[in-house]
Parts: structure tokens; sequence; C-alpha cells
């Protein structure tokens, strides 16, 4: 454990600032959209999840746990994205309604 | 193949498109291009991942991504909105579980002190989301009673659980393995405790639960980000845990309860409220009707009761009636309406409401004495007076739409009885109340058929 661990840190509380000042500017309008789209994002861990997968581990074990680690997390990814865009398709303001 | 220092680079491309796509979520007309950039950084991710020499094998790859997209791609595309609470309940779970999946892999590594006691938090943290989740979802398709389950002794059963969870994590991590049997312990209890943590919170404090259990699933990918050396994975799970636990204290201030109590007791009616009395004036349809069509100006207030009776496209055509007819319309939601946070306004935008008459409780308050009929549909306790006039009242302090103020009030509900605290509401005995009984979109449908000669 070097420096390391002192950049990851850093990052932690960058990201972690960052994600405090753009959530708080979301309306609550949209807070169930947030939700399953941070959901998504969340699913981040899939890139984890193939490392672990492909990695021709001698155990196989750990093959097993990855494979099963990328079915969660593509579910996550790939429903939370799709879900959040059918959601967000459905907002529409009094002009885009005139519009039609 | 691509080196470290590229694929490095290309995951703070994808950081950055994470973040400018949460930016764009802040306002409606953006959002949707926001949502496409946040999954462009996570394709850009996937791929410089893929490409990565850390990838040897591709069987279990290309068969568990398939079996991931098409469970995916169909729960997204086929889920009723009024579905969507148990939707990201049981989403948050899988977040959970694919972070200590890859926590425990990442033991095959490295057996590192470090590692162990990141690898411990991750699968900790995971194994909580994900059982809390299940529970959870269970709870809002009730599958099981979605009231709160309190038992003698919670107290002591959850202390024990985490006394020997540390315990666990201590051995474990005096001697890492993949296949130690103190890990084998610390996923159980995680497990257990998850279950635990959720059964005492009742269905309608589900809101508060369901954005922290999203914060958890962001903080487990965080930590296993730390057990593999990954950046993206610090980055994308801290920017997910601040977002769950913002919407969590929203969730609590609107209730006007701690975290602490929400988590810890279920609902209790410590005190007793005053008792409420007074006459209950029930109305017709057709004189809401007569009402509604002299109004200049209206506002919808739904609850998850409107969700329940599947009115929400109904009372948009009634709303687009009025008006054609030259009033003012509006939908006051309450920030805890619903089983989740923004619940009601998915269901609205849902039914071709725009999201330019979507109020918000603190836009619609000030101005709601001007309002000549403020329509309530299924909501209860988020309209309950007793929560600014009666100490006594155990949703005392708790903000309130206060459509008791409006010029008159309609109330559509199906019986008397009380909402889901369990707390009489004198608002359906006030001077200005009119009951309107029924099945509410029967009730709604039967006004629009009044509008149409």
């Amino acid at each position: 454990m070097d420096l390391t661990f002192v950049y990851l840190a850093l990052i932690l509380l960058l990201a972690i600032y960052l994600g405090f000042e753009l959530i708080s500017k979301v309306p609550a309008t949209l807070h169930t959209p947030l939700m399953s789209g941070a959901n998504a994002i969340s699913g981040i861990t899939i890139v984890g999840a193939l490392l672990a997968a492909g990695s021709g581990e001698s155990t196989t074990l750990a093959t097993w746990l990855g494979a099963a680690a990328v079915i969660f997390a593509t579910i996550n990814v790939v429903g939370g994205y799709l879900v959040t865009d059918r959601m967000l398709g459905m907002f529409r303001s009094r002009t885009d309604k005139s519009d039609e | 193949m691509l080196n470290l220092v590229a694929i490095n680079a290309a995951y703070i491309v994808a950081a950055g498109l994470f973040i400018f796509g949460l930016k764009m979520l802040g306002h409606p007309a953006s959002a949707r291009r926001g949502n496409l950039l946040s999954a462009l950084g996570m394709l850009i991710a996937i791929v410089v991942t893929l490409l990565s020499q850390g990838i040897l094998t591709w069987h279990w790859i290309v068969i568990s991504a398939f079996i991931g997209i098409i469970i995916g791609a169909a729960a997204a595309r086929f889920v009723a909105m009024t579905a969507m609470p148990e939707m990201v309940a049981v989403f948050n779970g899988f977040g959970g579980a694919a972070s200590l999946l890859v926590a425990w892999a990442a033991l095959f590594d490295s057996h590192a002190l470090f590692v162990a006691i990141t690898v411990t938090l991750s699968v900790i943290i995971g194994g909580v989301t994900f059982a809390g989740s299940v529970v959870a979802w269970s709870k809002l398709s009730e599958v099981m009673a979605s009231k709160a389950i309190v038992f003698n002794g919670q107290r002591i059963v959850n202390s024990l659980l985490l006394l020997a969870l540390l315990a666990c994590a201590v051995m474990f991590c005096l001697e890492p393995s993949a296949q130690s049997p103190y890990l084998y312990g610390i996923i159980g209890l995680a497990l257990i405790l998850g279950v635990f943590v959720v059964i005492p919170i009742g269905g309608a404090d589900m809101p508060v639960v369901i954005s922290l259990l999203n914060s958890y699933s962001g903080l487990a990918a965080c930590a296993a980000g730390f057990a593999i050396n990954n950046i993206i994975l610090i980055v994308a799970g801290s920017l997910v845990g601040a977002a769950g636990i913002i919407l969590t204290n929203i969730m609590c201030k609107a209730m006007n309860r701690s975290l602490g109590n929400v988590l810890f007791s279920g609902f209790g009616a410590v005190k007793t409220a005053a008792k409420v009395e007074g006459e209950v004036k029930p109305i017709s349809a057709g004189d809401a009707y007569l009402i509604l069509e002299a109004a200049n100006s209206v506002t919808f207030v739904p609850g998850y009761g409107m969700a329940v009776a599947q009115a929400q496209h109904v009372v948009c055509e009634l709303g687009e009636l009025l008006e054609a007819h030259g009033c003012e319309v509006s939908y006051a939601i309450h920030p805890v309406a619903g089983r989740m946070p923004g619940h009601m306004n998915v269901l609205l935008a849902e039914a071709n409401v725009s999201y330019d008459q979507l109020v918000e409780m603190d836009d619609i308050n000030p101005r709601i004495a001007a309002i000549d009929v403020a329509v309530v549909i299924g909501a209860n306790d988020v309209v309950n007076p007793s929560a600014r006039n009666d100490e006594g009242s155990p949703i005392y302090g708790m903000p309130i739409i206060n459509v008791d103020e409006a010029k008159t009030v309609f109330v559509l509900k199906r019986s008397m009885a009380s909402g889901f605290s369990g707390v009489d509401n004198p608002l359906f005995m006030g001077p200005n109340t009119r009951m309107l009984f029924g099945d509410a979109k029967a009730s709604i449908s039967e006004i629009i058929s009044e509008f149409k000669p």
C-alpha cells in the first residue's frame, strides 16, 4: 500500500463532492428517472465482473463468480439505461405537445 | 490490446460522461440526452475493458452478457410505470450482488491486507443491499405484507448480528483467502442483516429505503473499486452513493423524521392524537361537475391511491377538458407521494401531462388559497392538516400540501378508512371539503361523461 491509496482516496473525495453538487440540482419531478439512471451507473461493477470472468483463472470458482457478476451487472446496466430512457421519453413540455 | 495508460485515459472520459449526464438530468428538456451520454460513458468503459490484456477467455463473458442483456431489456421494455419502485428495488439488489461477487473474485488475485479490508467492506455492503432489496421488492410487489414487522428484542438481535459480522471480518482479514470459512460467514451474516434491516420498515416509508439501498449499491461498487484498484468503479460508485444519500435526506425531511427514526422504529403512535369529530359532507359526481365547470383554477393532488386505482389517465383527460374550458390546471405533488421519489410525476407524464404542469409542494402552498378547487386523489397523510395543528399527532411537523386552504376541496376516497399511517384526517370534516366516495377511476370517468354532452 503506497501512494496509490492516497490517490484513490482523493478521487473518492472529489467524486462524492461532485455527486452532491450535481444531484442536489435535479428537480423532484425527475427523481425516479434519476434513481434508475444512477442505478444503471452503479452497474459499472460490470468492468470488474468482465475482468474476473475473462481472466482465465486456474480455479473455476473465480470464473463462476465473475460470470454470475456479469449477469447481474449487465441486467443492471442494460435494464437501467433502457427504462430510464423510456421514462424520460414521456416527459414532454406544453410546447412539445402542441408541435405534435 | 491496450496498455494501462490508454485504459485509464478512457476511464476518465467515461467518468466525465457520467458527470455531464447527471448534470443534464437537472432539467426535463435535456434529461434524455443526459441519460444517453451516461450510457455512452458506460459503453466506452466496457469496450475498453474488453480490449485490455486482462481478458483471456471469452466464452463465459459472451454467455453471461447475453443472458443479462435479454433479462435487462425485457424488464425495461415491459415493466408497468406503476411498478417502477419494485423494478428499481430489485435492480439495486443486482448491483449489490454484482459488487459482492466481484470483490470475492478479487481474492484470487491478491491476499494483501488492504485488498482483504476493501473486499470485506464490499461484501458486507453488497450483501446487505442484495438481501435488503429483495425484501423491499417483496414488500412493494405485495409478495409479503407491506406492514412493518417488529418483534421484541429486534435491536438485540441486530446488535448480535453486527458483532458476529465484525468478528468474522477481523478473523478473515487476519488470514484472507477466497475460500476462508470466515468469508462465507461474512456473506451469510450480511445477507441476514439485510433482511433484518428492511423488515421493520412499513410501506409508506419505502421511498426512504429505496433511496438508501440505491446509495448502498453505489457504495458497494465503490468498495469493489478499491479492492481491484480501479478508478472508474470508485468514481461512478461514489456518484451513485452521493445521489442515494441526497434522495434519502430529501425523503426524510419531507416526512419530518430522522433517518434513524425511519430505520429503527416501526411507525409508532406513541402520542395520542386529538380525536377528530365533525360531519362528513358527501357529494355526487354530478354536483362535482357543476363546481369544476365553474372553476377558474383546479389543482390535482395525487397519492399512491391514484396508482392503485390506475386513475392517472382519466385524471389527465379531465385536466385537458378543464383546460379547454379556460381553467388553469396544475398537479401538486408531495415529495413522498407514492412508493419512491418522483413516482407520481412519472405516472402523470406517462398519462400525457406536460411537465410544466407538475408543481412541487413549496411552489403550490403559497398560492393555494387562490385555487378554486383542490382535487385529492388517493392521498391522505400528505394533505392531513393535523401535521400542522395537532401536536399530539404522530405526523405532527411533517410538511404537507395545505389543500384545506383552497376554496373548495374534493377528496376522492373509497370509504372512510384512515390513511397508511392509521391517523385520522380532519380534512375530511373540513367546512370546505366534499367527499366523493367510490373508486377514483369510476368517479372521475363519471365527471368526464358530464362534460361530454
